[in-house]
């Protein structure tokens, strides 16, 4: 287990960077507050329907913070002085994404608690709630390996900028039903919107793991993607 | 630039030829290298970047426990030979070994045996010290108390131990150099690349990190590249003068010089010295090349009353005259026709 060595490093790297650890967090408990109070024009601003969106606005965060390891450690020595250790692309994948997965739980736990407070429910099986935007962190921590393994410092929170309007058009600030059109079909093709479906038909219907079942191993499916390009762009990049 | 010098240049591959540990091209590549006492060994290892040939068929074989030295120019390709050599730029052709794996084949074997200093100081910022070192340590698969034991001696070692618990962000540019000298001893590796390791550094940190260097003589294999000539000559037991890709001159800093031995450089002070003077006297000598406050000839042989006896009825106050030692640059611009520093 070489590698957690390495995904120690990174977890100092990124607590002993309180401001934007905080604001990862902050944020979505941020907007939750501000968006909620908007419940009285309709039933979609409430936490119930919110929080879920909330959540997911939060991963993408996670998108721009583990990208941005990444991209920096490839641009700086460092990452040159890494690759010399006998560790393989997947172990550096490992190691730039298990940090953030605490922060993804400690999101999740934060905004449902704070939602809790605010009149949030839960119809269903929380346990299946948590299930489903848990997979969805690990997608948008391996979204960050795709774009710290393209991109530079520089160009990530660019290209963050697009997977930021992915998550809001996705249907996290508002329904995608009420879009339509192209974008709504453009976001169904992408996991987002699916994450959401899934969080918010356990909470609002209640309904059990077959009936969010499509939406979930869409989920899931796209999250193996994302490592398993980003593990490829990896290894392209580790012998030049 | 043509090399004026090229009948010595043969003479001077005579010289190395002689040297046992000069790789034979006949040998075939697939042959086994464990145990045979190299502990690096290239086959006309070859790196392009679209048309550029950065290096160039190289052959090199350095014993176990030596301190090699690739000299050159920036842009000679050193860099991107000790890149091919710890498995982070693939060869276009050519292959080569570390203690007998091969870096095309087996680049985890590689990576086992050998740690890198690399030419920028390559150090987590928000780490302090001894989490760097646990960092190295830990990913070269190091137990914990192994690396904790070799990090405290490692850091007394660079003179670090007392301010091992800061973040390295605020260290001075010769701590973190230091701290990246150790971060690639803390494996204990068989195989040290240093990349130009003393590269910007002031005098006294340069010096400082020539003294740990030596410690480690005859304990490691040791791979260091440097444009810096005293660098090379003090530190290495043998030198790879290395220019355009390739291989010039490989030899001990000694025996590289004597091949210059018919050689003479004559040093003259003189602040009143003209353009039209110089171009003069170039007539005479081809190789004349201004310094501070004066020339320095080269030449088969220097005639200290020819050059007197030039300088003084055009009115050139000599403050002094001496000759000079040749040097590693001689050297390299006796093979090459021009000057490492240039």
């Amino acid at each position: 287990m070489r590698f957690m060595e390495l995904a120690n490093r990174n977890f100092k790297e990124m607590y002993r960077d309180p401001l934007s650890t905080g604001l990862v967090i902050g944020i979505p408990v941020g907007l939750l507050l501000i968006l909620q109070t908007l419940s009285r024009f309709g039933s979609t601003w409430a936490p119930t329907y919110l929080a879920p969106g909330m959540v997911i606005f939060g991963f993408a965060m996670l998108t721009f913070s583990s990208g941005m390891i990444l991209a920096r450690d490839r641009e700086s020595a460092l990452l040159s002085r890494l690759l010399t250790a006998p560790l393989r692309a997947n172990d550096f994948i490992s190691a730039y994404s298990l940090p953030y997965i605490p922060v993804a739980l400690i999101q999740i736990v934060v905004v449902f608690a704070i939602g809790g407070l605010l009149g949030l429910e839960i119809h269903g099986n929380m346990g299946l709630v948590f299930l489903v935007l848990f997979v969805m962190s690990i997608g948008y921590i391996g979204l960050g390996m795709i774009l710290g393994a393209l991109f530079s410092e520089k160009q990530v929170p660019i290209v963050w900028i697009a997977v930021n309007l992915l998550t809001i058009f996705g249907g996290a600030w508002f329904p995608l039903e009420e879009i339509g059109g192209v974008i709504q079909s453009t976001m169904n093709a992408l996991p987002f919107a699916h994450a959401l479906y899934a969080a918010r038909d356990v909470m609002v219907q209640g309904v059990g793991f077959s009936n969010i079942a499509t939406d979930f191993y869409w989920v899931l499916v796209y999250t193996l993607v994302f490592f398993t390009v980003g593990i490829f762009l990896f290894r392209r990049r580790m012998v030049e | 630039m043509t090399n004026p010098y090229s009948i010595t240049r043969l003479k001077f591959v005579v010289v190395v030829k002689r040297n046992p540990n000069q790789y034979e091209r006949g040998m075939h590549m697939t042959e086994s290298t464990k145990g045979s006492g190299f502990a690096i060994q290239t086959f006309s290892i070859s790196r392009k970047f679209g048309d550029l040939v950065a290096v160039d068929g190289i052959d090199l074989s350095v014993k176990e426990g030596e301190l090699f030295s690739l000299l050159g120019p920036n842009g000679a390709g050193k860099t991107v030979t000790i890149k091919m050599l710890c498995c982070l730029l693939r060869p276009s052709s050519g292959t080569a070994t570390i203690m007998g794996h091969d870096i095309r084949k087996d680049p985890i074997a590689v990576k086992e045996v050998i740690d890198v200093s690399p030419q920028e100081t390559a150090i987590a910022e928000h780490l302090n010290a001894r989490e760097n070192l646990s960092l190295m340590g830990g990913i070269h698969g190091l137990e914990k108390e192994e690396v904790k034991k070799r990090s405290e001696e490692l850091l007394e070692m660079m003179g670090l131990t007392n301010r091992a618990k800061e973040q390295v962000r605020k260290y001075s540019g010769g701590m973190k150099r230091r701290l990246s000298i150790a971060m690639a001893l803390v494996s204990d590796p068989q195989v040290l690349f240093l990349d130009e390791p003393t590269l910007g550094l002031d005098p006294q940190s340069r010096r400082s990190i020539w003294e740990h260097i030596t410690e480690l003589k005859g304990k490691k294999t040791i791979v260091l590249t440097t444009h810096y000539l005293e660098e090379a000559d003090s530190l290495a037991d043998r030198i790879a003068i290395i220019d355009e890709g390739k291989i010039v001159a490989l030899g001990t800093p000694q025996e590289l010089k004597e091949s210059v031995s018919d050689m003479q450089v004559m040093v003259v002070k003189a602040k009143n010295l003209t353009s039209a003077t110089i171009e003069g006297l170039r007539e005479i000598y081809t190789e004349v090349k201004e310094i501070e406050d004066g020339i320095e000839i080269r030449a088969k042989e220097v005639s200290f009353s020819e050059v007197v006896d030039y300088l003084r009825p055009k009115g050139i106050d000599i403050e002094s005259t001496s000759q000079k030692q040749v040097t590693l640059d001689d050297v390299f611009l006796r093979l090459t026709g021009k000057e490492l520093r240039e």
